[in-house]
């Protein structure tokens, strides 16, 4: 009986049947839970860390890490607001973030495929320096938006859903097909096993680490513009903490920190399971504050896991 | 005979794979005992049992007639019951002294006598014949050394029952023979030698019985080797009769299609340079260390180049990047299949693939359908042991890991150069005589073979013709009329060095 459910937990599906089971227990016991007002809310928040999960995916199974993505985010969001500011036009404005958060994430793969030198490092000092440009550009303030255009990004619906959840869904599905239909996903996995057999396999492991790393910087961006069209206005102190929610998410989700092992339903499950904590807390009217809590104790069960998981597969050899 | 260790009707079963069926035999004291069989067999897994590793589903150990439980591997290794693993479990950023001190630190209150430790090891060491500085970390020494101090451990926890697997993969034959020196020595203070290996030679020189694995269960026992001959072994293993295993026959040679011009690197100060003709196979040997390998690498692009060319029909290739070699239709099957070969945590299917399938994804679309069909043409024609393509390399058998490496470059459709190196470690007899025959087949279309290979008799069995390498020079070179144990051995020696027993496979 032990046995079968320790199987059933570990395996493939543990995560899916887990969530099933919470959200079960959580719609019976929470009023207000299963509504669809409340769903389309508990999505609508998880927008950010479900988009930007999608490309940490990719960074983690190469056994990457990205820092950087929480700065990326404001940043970008800054530079949408400022640049559609002052050019009066939306499109230049989203145009601009994006190419900003391409070039960050350009910067970030460039150094660490390059120069060789740890992805850690490289993106806790991106972190800190994009984080300073979104305050040096603001003068440390939040810029407002002009054209009330901006706000339909966020606002505007898609039979009756918000348009940023059709980008994280789209978002997901693009990402689930690389992952796991192309070339591209199969490379990303085998460098996270093992970088030098990949290397010597023909697997062309710095231009995918570049790549890697490209695409979080625009995807960052995408999330950015969501972001500041939500929150009507670039700030620059959004996102802080938001590397540490979407890593988390991933590793609930199943990718493995030393990489090799990764799935996007494994990351879709653990982006919804963070939203649902919160909408819960938010639910039950439970202080702001003890959310940083219940967070850390999501993310230490989700490692717990992690490494339940790893053992049960197997053998060292 | 007097039974001391007793495997008692042991199974163990993975999902989809029955590793061992009931399997029973003993081995009295103070004697070395094979364990022989072919890839897969279960010859690790019953190994893994006995050090606690791993747990049978039935039966049970008896150590001097006590029943054993193990909860863990430090239950059996306080049974007196020491391995050396196939794969090596060293830690490399520590010391060799602080390595074979691991969890055994002589400290007090805590505070490492390092003095102490180094010299003692240092001294330890010595005694059983290795020369190694305990001071070195463990990731500058080589892979052969790396393997002695493996057994080293074993050999000074003192225990009663020392299981080796495939101790001698990866040992020079120096190497080799302090080993067997060393396995000489325990055999007479009383100990059990457990001695896995897919060299028979080394299992009729130590062994006084053996015992043969077939698809997990007992094929065959011999309390005594006296009168057991090596074609009956041979045929106990695979269940069938190979008459000649090396089948060499001649070819006719082409055109040079790699040429090798003073290329030289940062680990092969010394340019060298050779070429290979379409259709020939040429065998590297030399003593571990000889720089074939680092050779190699660099022809490959593992390993960036300082000076040199390589060039392929005619036409130069860029040096340094494995994947432009790949696509100018040179391809390496590296030494290391731990650390250089296998892809960790991905199926058996996408380590076949990897590099092949970029040829039918257009747009880099996987064409999973082709995928299935090339994998599974290898797992049959190679006759890799496993439940299923996307079964996790990590679970296959040491042997089996080596073959999908193999099967990685076999599945290129237009390689031009093939080169090899150590192609056979681990493999079992069966196996060998069918890679072989691969090669051959290979060279008949045309493409130019380079083998890397430390095994005198293989290097002369299958080469048309042989380089010989020492201490980083190309030293000698030999057509197939005048090949002689004794003249490639000179070559590969050093000058200064005695000339150490010959390892005479086959
Ligand atoms: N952790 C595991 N999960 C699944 N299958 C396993 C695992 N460990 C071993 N096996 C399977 O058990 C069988 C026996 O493996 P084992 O390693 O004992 O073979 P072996 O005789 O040592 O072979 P080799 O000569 O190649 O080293 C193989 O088919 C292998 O694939
Ligand atoms: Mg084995």
């Amino acid at each position: 009986m032990t046995q079968s459910l320790k199987r059933i937990l570990l395996g493939d599906w543990g995560l899916v049947v887990l969530f099933i089971v919470a959200m079960l227990v959580v719609s019976l016991l929470v009023p207000n839970f299963m509504t669809q007002r409340n769903m389309l809310g508990l999505l609508q928040s998880v927008v950010t860390i479900g988009i930007v999960a999608c490309t940490m995916m990719f960074c983690l199974a190469s056994r990457d890490f990205d820092l950087s993505v929480g700065s990326i985010v404001a940043f970008t969001g800054m530079v949408a607001v400022m640049a559609s500011n002052a050019t009066g036009s939306i499109l230049l404005g989203l145009l601009a973030a994006l190419a900003c958060g391409t070039f960050v994430g350009f910067l970030n793969g460039t150094v660490i495929a390059k120069l060789k030198i740890n992805a850690l490092i490289t993106t806790l000092a991106t972190m800190q320096i994009v984080r300073g440009l979104a305050l040096i550009s603001s003068d440390g303030r939040a810029v407002g938006i002009n054209d009330p255009g901006f706000y339909q990004l966020a606002l505007s619906r898609f039979l009756g859903v918000p348009t940023p959840i059709w980008v994280m869904a789209v978002a997901f599905a693009i990402f689930g097909f690389l992952l796991n239909r192309t070339v591209f996903g199969r490379n990303t996995l085998a460098i996270g096993g093992n970088p030098e057999a990949s290397r010597l396999a023909g697997v062309n492991v710095d231009w995918m680490r570049i790549w890697i790393f490209t695409l979080q910087g625009l995807v960052c961006a995408v999330a950015g513009i969501l972001l500041a069209s939500r929150i009507t206005s670039g700030q620059p102190n959004a996102a802080i903490g938001l590397e540490l929610a979407v890593i988390s998410a991933c590793v609930l989700g199943g990718v493995s920190l030393a990489g090799g092992r990764a799935a996007m339903t494994g990351v879709i499950v653990g982006v919804l399971i963070i939203g649902v904590a919160e909408n819960v807390m938010n639910l039950l009217n439970i202080q702001a504050f003890y959310q940083y809590v219940v967070r850390g104790v999501i993310l230490l069960i989700a490692v717990l896991l992690d490494n339940l998981r790893s053992r049960a597969l197997g053998r060292r050899g | 005979m007097q039974a001391f260790l007793e495997f008692r009707d042991i199974s163990k079963a993975y999902p989809g794979v029955k590793a061992l069926q009931s399997v029973s035999f003993a081995v009295p004291k103070g004697s070395v005992h094979g364990l022989i069989g072919e890839n897969g067999a279960g010859k690790s897994t019953l190994i893994r049992i006995l050090s606690g590793d791993a747990a049978a589903n039935t039966g049970e150990i008896r150590i001097g007639g006590e029943v054993q439980h193990y909860a863990s591997t430090r239950d059996a290794y306080h049974a007196g019951v020491a391995v050396v693993h196939q794969e090596l479990q060293l830690v490399p950023e520590l010391t060799v002294a602080e390595n074979l001190r691991l969890g055994r630190f002589p400290a007090s209150g805590g505070v490492i006598n390092f003095r102490h430790m180094f010299d003692d090891v240092g001294a330890k060491l010595r005694d059983i014949g290795i020369e190694t500085d305990p001071r070195e970390k463990v990731a500058r020494l080589s892979i052969g050394e790396r393997q002695m101090i493996e057994i080293a451990k074993a050999v000074m926890i003192d225990a009663r029952v020392i299981a080796l697997d495939e101790p001698t993969s990866s040992l020079s034959s120096r190497e080799s023979e302090i080993l067997f020196k060393l396995i000489e020595r325990l055999k007479a203070e009383g100990k059990i030698i457990l001695y896995i290996s897919h060299r028979l030679d080394e299992i009729f020189r130590l062994c006084d019985g053996c015992t043969v694995l077939r698809d997990g269960k007992l094929a065959a026992h011999h309390e005594s080797l006296k009168e057991v001959s090596r074609d009956q072994l041979v045929a106990e293993m695979v269940g069938r009769e190979i008459a000649d295993i090396w089948g060499w026959r001649p070819r006719d040679l082409g055109e040079p299609r790699l040429v090798v011009d003073h290329l030289a690197g940062e680990r092969l100060k010394h340019p060298a340079s050779f070429a290979a003709r379409s259709g020939e196979i040429v065998g590297f040997f030399g003593l571990v260390g000889a720089g074939r390998s680092e050779l190699m690498r660099l022809i490959y692009g593992a390993d960036p180049a300082r000076q040199g060319k390589v060039s392929i029909d005619g036409e130069e290739t860029p040096l340094g990047d494995p994947r432009k070699s790949i696509r100018n239709g040179i391809v390496l099957c590296p030494e290391d299949r731990k650390f250089d070969g296998i892809v960790q945590g991905r199926s058996v299917a996408e380590n076949i693939t990897i590099s092949s399938s970029r040829h039918y994804s257009p747009g880099g679309l996987l064409n999973f359908r082709k995928e299935a069909e090339t994998a599974e043409n290898f797992i049959k024609s190679m006759r890799i042991r496993t439940p299923s393509r996307r079964q996790d390399i990590v679970n296959l058998s040491g042997g089996n890991q080596q073959k999908v490496i193999l099967a990685r470059w076999l599945s290129e459709p237009d390689v031009k150069v093939l080169i090899v190196d150590e192609p056979t470690r681990g493999i079992d007899v069966g196996a060998k005589a069918e890679i072989y025959e691969t090669l051959y087949q290979l060279a008949e279309k045309g493409l130019a073979i380079v083998v890397v290979s430390s095994e005198l008799p293989e290097v002369m069995g299958i080469s048309d013709r042989v380089i010989v390498m020492c201490e980083g020079h190309i030293r000698a070179e030999f057509t197939r009329a005048d090949f002689s144990e004794r003249k490639l051995l000179a070559a590969a020696l050093p000058d200064r060095k005695v000339e150490p027993a010959a390892r005479v496979v086959q």
